[in-house]
């Protein structure tokens, strides 16, 4: 493989500063005099030990499926070495300069190029470029959520908006998912009570295509359905959709926000899953309204985003070829989908369910409920695998028995090797908890669903 | 005089880890020393052996650097090095050997029933349940027999949830011990050089007793040092400590974990290097004792240098 652009310079060749510079004497005392000035939002930190689980995922040795990394290996380097090449001997001095917070013109251009190949037509005015989806997650939830405020989400939702979330002390509330995305009947229920209690949520935050981290896709007629939810009732629906371009299979459906029209779903875009992660450069649309708001969010955020980023991806597209790629990462990603579901097959117990993605990065498997996943990934890494615990995609405590499983970082062969050593830890678990209940019957079997593969997602009962 | 900072390393108790290093590391630097940081990875020896540093303070927790690995190590390599030597350590990450080393020396400790993975596999241990129940009652404690945090720690509360809990144990190591639930307050006893430091008392805010994450995030659990004790009491507490010291074969520092319940203290585990953080119990201690960060780490150096010149 030729270098690769992301990798830093050796340390070597930096300016040796010391290392250290931290005064010696912060004692207990000087920490809860800290800890009185932190905000309320602080206190939803993640947990000490996920953070030294995933630390020891991130090590060599270790077959990770747990991130959600897409593979920037195949990105041709001569092309971004000409690209940013052609920056700097044209554009240097406007490529290193401030930019418009809403973005460039050209930018927007490029943005609907992607979104005319699922059928959307947006108003350059109602687009805003952001950095990375994530900051567009940030700036909806600033924009619309006081504290208290209801938000609600599907049950598993994607980890990284829960954080947002908390920091802007909104009330989640968890809708569960099937193999047909999000329940909008319980959807409906849900806000039938909440009308009830008099209260209004801010957005419906949903992943409706190869939803992270459950694999599974919003159908049609639930598409539908949301839309005039969220038109008769007068709510806005926020649309993530990172995955759209990445089917591998099936007929695509329309967006909500084609359905919609863009008045009641306000959508998320972004360039990482298409084609980088570390230019960070996502979007939003939004109806005018709400975008001015946005847009005052932003400059207090950041005041634009990078401009040597949207410089790059205006000379990618003028190329272009990126469609060409986002091709070339479906067969990728499509063979190792293949690759993982057939492991999963070969290697986890009967009692494992799990999702059939058609797209996407991930899928979701659920074992037995007496297996914690947490504890398993403790002992999956003595074995160098991870995966993502199940229950950091809940604000409730549910999911403790299932796990994400990523499979467009690793190669093939780490996939089949990674999933047949998950599998023989769950064996393990599962032949324990056996022995463990021998006057009772055998390890109670999780009731599958007909098709054995696709996965009926439960509603665990017990939580709370 | 150099000293290498050992600290990181692989174990689930890395941040923390870090967090005890980096303050070592500060304070080894405001007495003068050269300092040298060791990630403990697999070039661990060889960095050493190249470093040739007059001391290793430890600051690694958990596996390897907690079980007497490490310090295996350094005996081979000739390093002096800081804390109980390799023996100590290996008793003392152990809980249940760790527990019948005090029941033989008269340290009252909860009791206990410790198996391996194979005991439940292939021996059919789960058929003795009625014995363990009658001898441990319920809501009893199931953790792993080796750790030094609280990952996998659970309880349970009647036998329907002991087999749940027996699996989380497992996956962090391959003998689980089962162990009755002493209701009391939670004390913890730093000793330095065989020397009581003041007792501290850990009070969790949260419901949640055995949190792993809540012992480590500032304002999550209270401590109380001096620990608010009838005279007789403290005495019997830091005893106990010592004791538990003197059995498990300890130099230089390490802290006892005890239960005060109706009977009186009872140990729980001995941790050979306990946190060194800005929020840890045995700084705490110190510093309640008149022993600042600094000259507490001058002191376990120190404590270092004199046992290797003892042995040479």
């Amino acid at each position: 493989m030729t270098e690769r652009p992301e990798h830093e310079p050796a340390p070597a060749q930096r300016p040796q500063t010391p290392a250290r510079q931290r005064r010696a004497h912060t004692t207990a005392r000087d920490l809860e005099r800290y800890a009185g000035l932190f905000a309320d939002r602080t206190k939803v930190m993640r947990s000490s030990a996920m953070r030294d689980m995933m630390e020891i995922t991130a090590r060599p040795e270790v077959i990770s499926l747990a991130g959600g990394l897409p593979d920037t290996s195949t990105f041709p380097s001569d092309s971004f070495a000409a690209q940013m090449t052609r920056i700097a001997q044209e554009s240097a001095a406007q490529a290193l300069q401030y930019g418009p917070t809403e973005g460039f013109a050209r930018t927007k251009e490029c943005i609907r190029e992607v979104m005319g190949a699922e059928g959307m037509n947006p108003d350059p005015d109602d687009i805003i470029v952001t950095t990375g989806g994530q900051q567009a997650l940030d700036l909806i939830t600033k924009t619309l959520v006081n504290p208290g405020d209801v938000v609600i989400a599907e049950g598993p939702t994607y980890p990284g908006v829960l954080p947002t979330l908390y920091a802007y002390e909104a009330q989640t509330l968890q809708v569960e998912v099937d193999e047909d995305g999000m329940r909008v009947d319980l959807l409906e229920e849900l806000l039938d009570r909440l009308h009830a209690e008099g209260r209004r949520p801010k957005f419906i935050y949903t992943v409706p295509s190869f939803q992270n981290p459950a694999g599974v896709t919003l159908s049609d007629e639930r598409r539908r359905r949301l839309v005039e939810i969220a038109r008769e009732r007068e709510l806005l629906v926020v649309e993530d959709n990172p995955y759209g371009l990445l089917r591998y299979e099936g007929e695509p459906e329309d967006t909500l926000y084609k359905l919609d029209g863009g008045d009641f779903v306000i959508y998320l875009g972004t360039f990482s899953k298409i084609l980088s992660p570390g230019i960070r450069l996502g979007w939003l649309c939004a109806p005018p309204p709400v975008m001015e708001k946005v847009v005052l969010g932003k400059q207090s955020s950041d005041l634009c985003t990078s401009t040597l980023s949207q410089y790059f991806v205006d000379e990618y597209f003028a190329e272009g070829r990126w469609m060409a790629y986002i091709e070339s990462l479906r067969g990728v990603y499509r063979s190792r989908r293949d690759v993982m579901l057939d492991a999963l097959e070969r290697h986890f117990p009967t009692e494992a369910t799990w999702s059939r993605p058609e797209g996407g990065l991930f899928l979701w498997a659920t074992l037995p409920s007496y297996i914690d996943t947490t504890d398993l990934l403790a002992r999956a890494l003595r074995d160098n695998v991870a995966f993502v615990p199940g229950a950091g995609a809940f604000v409730d405590g549910r999911g403790q028995s299932s796990m994400r499983l990523n499979f467009s970082a690793a190669n093939e062969d780490e996939i089949r090797e990674g999933i047949r050593r998950i599998g023989r830890v769950i064996a393990e678990q599962v032949e324990l908890y056996g022995a463990l209940n021998r006057d009772a019957e055998p390890a109670p079997r999780e009731e599958s669903g007909p098709g054995g593969e696709v996965v009926p997602m439960r509603r665990r009962p017990g939580s709370r | 005089m150099k000293v290498a900072v050992l600290k990181g390393g692989r174990s689930l108790e890395r941040q923390v880890s870090l967090r005890s290093g980096a303050r070592v590391e500060d304070a080894l630097e405001s007495l003068g020393h050269e300092v040298v940081t060791v990630d403990a990875g697999d070039d661990l020896v060889r960095r050493l052996k190249h470093a040739r540093p007059d001391v290793a303070f430890i600051a690694l927790h958990g596996a390897d650097g907690e079980d007497g690995t490490v310090q295996e190590l350094l005996e081979i390599i000739g390093i002096p090095y800081t804390g109980p030597g390799v023996a100590a350590c290996r008793r003392a990450m152990d809980k249940p050997a760790a527990k019948e080393i005090m029941r033989a020396a008269g340290v009252p400790t909860p009791e206990w029933v410790s198996f391996s993975q194979t005991a439940f596999s292939q021996l059919g241990a789960a058929d003795a349940m009625e014995e363990i129940e009658a001898l441990l009652g319920f809501p009893l404690v199931v953790k792993p027999a080796r750790g030094g945090s609280s990952l996998g720690v659970r309880f349970a509360a009647s036998r329907d949830e002991v087999p749940r809990a027996i699996v989380s144990a497992l996956s962090y190591d391959d003998r689980v011990m089962l162990e009755r639930h002493v209701r009391g307050r939670e004390l913890a006893v730093s000793v330095l050089d065989g020397n009581p430091l003041p007792i501290v008392e850990v009070r969790p805010r949260d419901e949640d007793l055995y949190s792993y994450d809540a012992r480590y995030e500032i304002g999550r659990t209270e401590f109380i040092c001096p620990a608010q004790l009838e005279p007789d009491v403290a005495a019997a507490v830091r005893d106990a400590a010592v004791a538990t010291w003197r059995a498990i074969g300890c130099e230089g520092f390490a802290r006892v974990d005890l239960i005060l319940g109706d009977d009186g203290p009872q140990v729980l585990e001995v941790n050979a290097v306990p946190g060194l953080t800005d929020t840890s119990l045995l700084p705490m201690a110190a510093e309640a004792g008149g022993l600042p960060f600094e000259e507490l780490c001058d002191r376990i150096v120190e404590l270092a240098l004199k046992r290797s010149r003892a042995a040479a």
